[in-house]
């Protein structure tokens, strides 16, 4: 597999099945997986913010974070539920654990989250056993990282060539802009004194966020056209536009609880749109056989056929 | 384990009945896919899916008209069954991957991440669904529907091994006979899924038939996402520290 | 043959792997043209011109198979001088009546003989009402063992001769202009079939409706069987001319006939106003010379089988008691009896003529006109349901409330409900078990018939005009709790028995002294030995590969007809690779892996006695012994209605002028001049298209059988027409879209798939486009899946020999869209009509 197309190829010829798809397209809903996607980013940063903030005393944005982390997480599981074929079924989520499943990975990781989670806000929320809570919040700090980041394995580990293509970036988009909606979320619910740490959160997750796109993008050259047109790149820019205009707004907000206020929905709206935006263009780029066929097609004539060594 | 067995669908003696479509259908009690006249030659079912596990194409080209049985290629390393969160796939001891319905939890992750575009979830009961390779008719000693119903041995079941050398050879005979076009897809072991247990005699390029021409199994780089997955988390929790610590 | 016939079309395709080459002819590129070695396009209703030039191309360079077509063929027989051909008469034969439109077939007879011909030298037109030719072919009647002939074939009315004139203007360029086969392809055609006959190699021709649903139908299959015996392809093995059948036991259901003028074993119909007794039908049905000679052991055991006892050589066996004909009682004649209302009431048993029948209009005019209709079958198909859901209820031709036809219909049980044979294009019967019970009312045909005779009989009294009935033996073993009547005592029955009861073995053991009975004497040696032959299962891995253990093939298991010609004269094999039935001399018998279709002991040396009958008549080197002569007739003294030998017609409808003679179309043939069945003009430019139906692999005929189970409609859910993209830009029609065909009977719609594998053909400086719709859809029928009737669009325009519609032929324009509704329909093909 070349890690690098040396050229676009621009409307490249190529033969397909009366132009219909050569792999399915991911057959997950709207809103539910890309809302999905979201907050379990934000939980993950958002806790992992609440470990960090425990570590650094700043128990206000601890309290916030734990419940953001707890939040996310929750209704988080409650989107994947309803996106199950089968929701009654799933516990048979955690019938096994599967390294080769990004899938399985994550649904322990939620789980592990969602209770981490849920014991550390109950216990800031009641101040029963403080020891308890804090324990499981600073653990939810490491599942948080997980939380935030494997989703973009959940999606690059697919035939997707949109996403499978994109899998180097891919975790440091979802990161930077699980870190901006956790930052985001937690100025719009910390008194802003307490809030700077937050507020850095928005602008770096913002930046990281913006700059992963712009890399992921320029590598995927002619497999990121989805990210550019209809309505995949509608969404795409709007998650620009929202995302660094949230970030500069948060650095520049100051005072302005106005200004935090829309720096932090901007910024979340960013986030959604990241995800929609990535969840649509993985959805156009497994329907249009282009994508699958081309690179295919190029390394098959460049005589470096794809092969799974040591397997 | 058994031998591993697979499908040899040699197109060149397809004539394009479709007795496997419904052979399979009949067998597996797989329901209708829709009342569709689709205007692609003669092929009203489109795709493989939940509801077509043998899909024959169509395809008309200056002086001929190809047709081709298309089934699930049961990997040697399948995506399917390796990104299965429930356990619901398996490999079976004629080396098959099958879906349990009845622990399959319809989380569709299986259905972006086969290269072929095979298995897909059936929105009537939530579930995902494909070629079993007539598993219980294997337990029972019998060949699967399609292969049974073909009249021209266009589907010809057997050992792997075997089919592979009779299809090695086949493809001389039809070379020495002029047919150069004809090409082997999907049996070669080193290939991106490690060979296909349902392999193909084709008459022209993959894509023609609307398969992908060098598939990979999307795990074989997971190593490689986990690592940038566990860069990226680190990094995440190197730059919310670092948050905190700048303002101190 | 694949798309119709996929399980049986394995065995081309395994003929092709072994190095067989194989030519697709038709006006439709087919899943078969797909896997051949070459398709050659054709304009519908051309073949004659095609074969016709295979048998110029064969007779002007000699390549004809003469050892064979000298000893086997009657190529040396003498016509009579008073036999004009269409050479003489450009495109007419002699005999020809302008007036009635047929032929008085005298002058057609061999030299000097004057045989029973007397009653058609009057042109007797009840004759030809009766489709009398449809069993006259085969007996011979009217010919002798030992017309005169000239062996050095070159008398100028020596038959050799008269087809090498008749044939000369049959030339590629012809074939070129007329068909739209290039030069090129027809030589290659032309090589490949004179390369692979002979004493090595034989060639075999297949066909199927293609070529019999013309208005020179049967002269399709006559032109590919004067080729066949030029190159000695016939009696042989990988010869023959095989016809595909259109469903599972169709060919059953013409030897055990439910056809109107034959009784089983292609006996011929008695008629009323020309066989007085037995005897005189006997002596008016046929020659004296050749197997058919045996006639009156047929059907005496035949009347035995049917009236038993009762049945005395004293009582002629009760020949009086089978029905008579009057005249055309086929399909067509009856349903224009329904529209005058001479027609009351209407069994139909597996079939759907509101979708399958031509002009399907004038069909459900017919139904809505009868006082009672019986339809059997699986489903309510749109014969059953045309009250409430035919077009003309939307057009306003009919009103539900006004049709007082009361309509019964009764469930069928399907063929794994029931036990009984398939008798398959092979003339093989094999045996099927009943898998389960028929659900709720389903019953087979047999407890249907079998339990209304009962009935009836109950309320039948004993009225000589009800003798027939209540003397028929009706006395099968009941069984199960339905108590279906035994299918194995039926079929027992069918194959025979002598006096005691005991089965026969073979059709020789036949009497014409009533002390055999035999239900079909074709038949006779199914259940040789008590045992039910046609259930034989011996696979084929376990006999050698003629496989004779597997069921059962009339006459007598004899897997390949007329077999004595794969030898030569004097008995020996023609050739090692060819070898299949020989004469063994030290035996003194004829030997080999099939069953001598001739006296085993009948050496080759045998020479009839003067004035020997039947089967004596006939020489050791007559392998033909269905015929009064022996032997393959290349021209038919007599037994057809429209000529001795194939000449070219157009369809009743064509946008092509016929150049190779005066006459357009077949001068014989059979037009219904009705306002229910009006013609589009020839060469209208009103209807410029040539149109021809078709069927698909994935469903069955009229669709009864396939619209309603899902896995079979899914595949084919819409009636669709093929057209080339050429004749979408001309038309502007789109791939995917609707298109609505009109001819002067209708108009009706269909999605368009614009298809490369359909081409204009060019003919000359014209071109012409080919319309190809399959047939399969309907308005109701239980069907998942609905649309238009196609054989709306056909006209009703029948073969003169044995009535069969011209549904593969026929002019029509085709409009982009879909039609109009209700009465604007009627007022569009009002606009057609009057240009």
């Amino acid at each position: 597999m070349p890690r690098r197309r040396d050229e676009m190829v621009p409307d490249a010829e190529f033969r397909s099945y009366y132009g219909q798809p050569v792999i399915k397209p991911p057959i997950w809903h709207e809103p539910h997986m890309p809302t999905y996607l979201y907050l379990g980013g934000l939980s993950g940063a958002a806790s992992t913010m609440a470990a960090v903030a425990r570590l650094s005393g700043d128990r206000r944005l601890e309290f916030s974070s734990r419940l953001i982390a707890f939040a996310g997480g929750t209704a988080g599981a409650a989107f994947l539920v309803a996106e199950l074929g089968r929701p009654e079924r799933f516990l048979n989520m955690l019938r096994v654990f599967k390294t080769s499943s990004p899938m399985s990975v994550g649904s322990w990781t939620l789980a592990a989250q969602g209770g981490l989670t849920a014991v550390g806000a109950a216990s800031a929320v009641t101040g029963v056993l403080p020891l308890v809570g804090d324990a499981a919040s600073l653990a939810s700090g490491v599942t948080g990282t997980l939380m935030a980041t494997y989703t973009a394995v959940l999606l690059a580990d697919t035939a997707v060539p949109i996403w499978h293509e994109g899998r180097r970036e891919l975790p440091f988009l979802f990161a930077g802009s699980a870190m901006a909606s956790a930052g985001g979320m937690a100025m719009l619910t910390t008194p802003r004194a307490q809030a700077g740490p937050a507020r850095a959160a928005t602008v770096l997750g913002a930046a990281v966020e913006t700059a992963a796109g712009a890399i992921m993008e320029r590598r995927l050259g002619m497999l990121s056209e989805p990210y550019h047109s209809g309505k995949a790149g509608r969404l795409m820019r709007a998650s620009r536009v929202l995302t660094a205009g949230g970030g500069l707004l948060a650095a520049v907000a100051g005072r302005s609880r106005a200004l935090t206020a829309l720096s932090g929905l901007a910024v979340t709206a960013g986030a959604l749109c990241t995800r929609f935006a990535v969840l649509e263009a993985g959805r156009v780029s497994a329907v249009d056989p282009k994508y699958t066929v081309v690179p295919q097609r190029e390394r098959l004539d460049a005589g470096r056929p794809a092969s799974v060594p040591g397997r | 384990m058994a031998e591993r067995m697979g499908f040899f669908t040699d197109t060149t003696l397809c004539i394009g009945c479709k007795a496997c479509e419904v052979a399979c259908k009949e067998w597996n009690d797989v329901p209708d896919d829709g009342f569709v006249f689709r205007a692609t030659s003669y092929d009203n079912t489109g795709a493989l899916g939940a509801d077509t596990w043998r899909h024959v194409a169509f395809i008309e080209q200056d002086s001929r008209w190809l047709m081709s049985s298309d089934v699930c290629k049961h990997c040697t390393h399948a995506a399917c069954l390796d990104v299965c969160p429930t356990g619901a796939l398996f490999r079976t001891e004629f080396d098959t991957v099958v879906v349990q319905s009845d622990v399959c939890n319809g989380c569709g992750y299986c259905v972006p991440a086969c290269p072929y575009g095979v298995i897909d979830r059936r929105e009537r009961d939530g579930r995902a669904w494909k070629c079993t390779m007539c598993y219980d008719r294997l337990r029972g000693g019998l060949e699967p529907a399609c292969a049974k119903a073909c009249p021209t041995k266009s589907i010809q079941f057997g050992p792997l091994e075997e089919l592979r050398v009779r299809a090695e050879e086949r493809v001389e005979r039809l070379h020495a006979e002029g047919m150069t076009e004809a090409r082997l897809y999907g049996e070669d072991p080193d290939n991106g899924v490690g060979g296909a247990g349902a392999f193909f005699l084709l008459l022209d390029e993959p894509e023609t038939y609307g398969l992908p021409p060098d598939p990979v199994v999307t795990t074989r780089d997971l190593g490689e996402m986990w690592r940038w997955a566990g860069v990226a988390a680190f990094g995440l929790a190197g730059a919310l520290a670092a948050c905190f610590l700048r303002r101190s | 043959m694949a798309e119709c016939h996929p399980v049986g079309y394995q065995w081309v395709m395994e003929a092709r792997e072994r190095g067989a080459k194989v030519f697709h002819i038709d006006p439709r590129f087919s899943r078969t043209s797909a896997t051949v070695d070459r398709y050659l396009q054709i304009r519908a209703g051309t073949d004659i011109v095609l074969i016709g030039a295979l048998i110029n191309h064969v007779l002007t360079n000699g390549l004809d198979f003469r050892e064979y077509v000298l000893a086997y063929t009657n190529a040396a027989t003498i016509v009579s001088e008073e036999f004009r051909d269409t050479e003489d008469l450009d495109g007419l034969f002699s005999g020809y009546d302008p007036e009635s439109g047929r032929y008085d077939t005298t002058s057609w007879a061999y030299e000097g003989d004057t045989g029973k011909t007397e009653e058609m030298s009057e042109g007797d037109p009840r004759h030809a009402e009766a489709a009398g030719s449809d069993s006259y072919g085969a007996r011979g009647a009217g010919s002798t063992a030992t017309p005169p002939t000239d062996p050095t074939l070159s008398h100028p009315r020596c038959v050799y001769q008269i087809l090498k004139r008749h044939f000369s203007r049959y030339t590629p360029e012809r074939v070129a202009e007329l068909c739209g086969i290039s030069p090129e392809q027809f030589a290659e055609l032309a090589e490949a079939v004179t390369a692979n006959s002979g004493r090595e190699r034989t060639t075999a021709w297949v066909y199927s409706v293609g070529w019999t649903q013309h208005s020179v139908g049967v002269q399709y299959i006559r032109s590919a069987a004067i080729l066949q015996l030029l190159l000695g392809n016939m009696g042989r093995p990988g010869g023959g001319i095989m016809a595909l059948r259109g469903h599972a036991s169709i060919q059953g259901s013409t030897d055990i006939p439910t056809l109107f003028n034959l009784l089983p074993g292609y006996i011929a119909m008695p008629h009323a106003h020309r066989h007085d007794g037995l005897d005189h039908y006997l002596d008016r049905e046929g020659g004296d010379t050749g197997w058919w000679g045996n006639r009156r052991a047929y059907v005496v055991s035949l009347l035995k089988a049917w009236w038993g006892d009762g049945a005395t050589e004293e009582n002629d066996y009760r020949f009086d008691y089978l029905p008579r004909l009057t005249g055309d009682h086929g399909h067509y004649a009856t349903v224009m009896g329904q529209i005058d209302g001479k027609v009351k009431g209407y069994f139909v048993v597996g079939e759907n003529p509101a979708v399958g029948s031509a002009n399907g209009k004038a069909q459900r005019l017919g139904l809505a006109n009868l006082d009672w209709l019986v339809v059997r079958d699986l489903m309510v198909v749109e014969t059953a349901s045309f009250w409430k859901d035919a077009p003309e209820i939307e057009t306003g031709e009919l009103r539900t409330e006004d049709i007082a036809t009361e309509v019964f219909f009764m469930p069928a049980a399907s063929h794994v409900e029931k036990e009984g044979t398939f008798t398959n294009t092979q003339r093989l019967l094999q045996w099927r078990e009943k898998a389960l019970d028929p659900p709720d009312d389903c019953r087979s045909d047999l407890w249907f018939y079998y339990h209304l005779g009962k009935l009836i009989r109950q309320r039948l009294g004993g009225d000589g005009i009800d003798r027939p009935v209540m003397e028929l033996t009706w006395d099968y073993p009941e069984e199960g709790r339905h108590r279906d009547p035994s299918a194995e005592a039926v079929l027992r029955e069918i194959g025979g028995v002598d006096a005691d009861g005991r089965p026969l073995a073979s059709l020789r053991e036949l009497k014409p002294d009533g002390s055999t009975s035999c239900g079909c004497w074709i038949y006779c040696g199914v259940y040789a030995d008590g045992v039910n032959q046609a259930a034989r299962r011996k696979p084929r891995g376990e006999q050698g590969p003629v496989a004779p253990e597997w069921g059962w093939a009339w006459p007598a298991n004899r897997r390949i007809l007329y077999n004595r010609a794969s030898a030569d004269p004097e008995g020996r094999p023609w050739s090692e690779r060819k070898k299949y039935v020989y004469w063994d001399a030290e035996k003194g018998r004829w030997t080999g892996p099939d069953v001598p279709d001739f006296e085993e002991d009948k050496p080759p040396s045998y020479r009839p006695p003067e004035g020997a009958k039947a089967q004596d008549a006939l020489a050791g080197t007559d392998p033909f012994i269905m015929q009064s002569d022996g032997k393959g007739w290349l021209y038919v003294p007599s037994g057809l209605a429209d000529g001795p030998l194939p000449a070219h017609y157009e369809p009743q409808e064509s946008p092509i002028r016929n150049t190779l003679y005066g006459r357009q179309s077949n001068p014989a043939r059979r037009t219904i001049d009705r306002p229910e069945n009006p013609y589009n003009p020839p060469l209208s430019s009103r209807f410029p298209y040539v149109f021809t139906t078709s069927r698909l692999t994935e469903h069955h005929t009229a669709g009864g059988m396939s619209r309603p189970l899902p896995y079979l409609a899914e595949l084919q859910p819409a009636l669709f027409c093929e057209v080339s993209p050429e004749l979408a830009a001309e038309v502007g029609l789109e791939n995917g879209g609707w298109a609505t065909v009109v001819t002067e009977r209708t108009a009706i719609e269909m999605r368009v798939l614009v298809t490369g594998r359909v081409r204009p053909l060019r003919l000359g400086g014209t071109t012409v486009h080919q319309i190809v719709m399959p047939y399969h859809w309907g308005y109701g029928g239980g069907g998942l899946v609905t649309g238009d009737v196609v054989n709306d669009l056909s006209p009703i325009v029948l073969d003169p020999n044995v009535y069969i519609q011209e549904s593969k032929a026929g002019t029509c324009d085709i409009l982009p869209g879909r039609r109009p509704r209700g009465q604007a329909l009627l007022a569009l093909i009002e606009r057609y009509r009057h240009g």
